[in-house]
């Protein structure tokens, strides 16, 4: 194994942790819920109330890129690292499995770890596990 | 008029979330290969996502908790909702390694791909539809699996 030792994206990558902690935790105080993004989702597909809170944070989230890039003038770079099947197998699990366990990396990682919950603990070795464990057998025992 | 004005901070916390997400790297499906690939080249930064967030929620989250306790609503006045930390069940174990083989194959969680999607990276887009429709997929699944 060899470690990749970047400090401009280490720091990059704890300032926006930040961020998205500040956010979470201003949805808890200032409006009384989890910031969890496949339970937002989740709900307007299923037509739960409360829609308009619901959009408006999903509207918030598809504008980020543009005010990122109004911000910084440009955006991070992206690399994709599945084709278009895997992408449509890989959004399925993530849809349906997320529903299932009532949360993803935002609900359970971020706003139950925080909260010190064992079931949101229980639920991020699961996906982290079950994440290092996929990647191990794509990228090496079947590559 | 209450809920247009909760609307419109949800709105604002979904721009901070997302700015937090594009800025850590999360949203970059490389990167989070990267760091799932502990045999490869490992790129442990974003741990330091989780570990950011988690640094600034707990106090906050603690303060949110103590509100509820008292009874006391949010700021916007809406009643403060947070869920059980216990009930640790099949679907709970289940359901997140469903998701966690789904985070692997793409590289790609809920929050970030919407991102993509906003950043009009047309797999962003295969992404979400496809997450959209595992959620559709819930109900009767379940239905069909509790029967």
């Amino acid at each position: 194994m060899t470690i990749i030792w970047d400090p401009a994206a280490l720091l990059a990558a704890l300032a926006g942790g930040v961020l998205i902690g500040l956010a979470a935790a201003w949805m808890a105080l200032g409006l009384g819920r989890i910031a969890g993004i496949s339970g937002l989702l989740g709900g307007l597909v299923d037509g739960a109330p409360d829609r308009d809170v619901r959009a408006a944070f999903i509207g918030g989230l598809l504008l980020a890129p543009a005010l990122y890039l109004l911000l910084r003038g440009e955006l991070p770079a992206v690399r994709m690292m599945a084709d278009t099947p895997q992408l449509l197998l890989a959004g399925l699990l993530v849809g349906v499995g997320t529903r299932f366990a009532s949360g993803c990396t935002s609900g359970h990682g971020v706003c139950g770890l925080s909260r010190l919950s064992p079931r949101s603990l229980v639920a991020t070795l699961s996906f982290m596990g079950a994440g290092f464990a996929a990647v191990y057998l794509l990228r090496h025992l079947l590559a | 008029m209450k809920h247009r004005a909760q609307a419109g901070q949800a709105f604002a916390i979904g721009l901070l979330f997302g700015i937090g997400l594009l800025l850590s790297g999360m949203s970059n499906p490389q990167k989070v290969i990267g760091f799932l690939d502990l045999a490869g080249a490992w790129d442990p930064s974003l741990a330091l996502v989780m570990g950011g967030a988690i640094a600034v929620g707990l106090p906050l989250f603690r303060l949110a908790e103590s509100r509820s306790q008292r009874q006391l609503p949010a700021w916007s006045g809406a009643p403060i909702h947070l869920p059980g930390k216990t009930g640790i069940t099949p679907r709970l174990v289940l359901g997140s390694v469903l998701f966690g083989i789904g985070w692997g194959i793409a590289g790609i969680c809920p929050g970030p791909g919407l991102v993509l999607l906003g950043s009009l990276q047309w797999p962003g887009l295969v992404f979400v539809l496809a997450m959209v429709a595992g959620m559709l997929l819930f109900r009767p699944l379940d239905k069909a699996l509790s029967r």
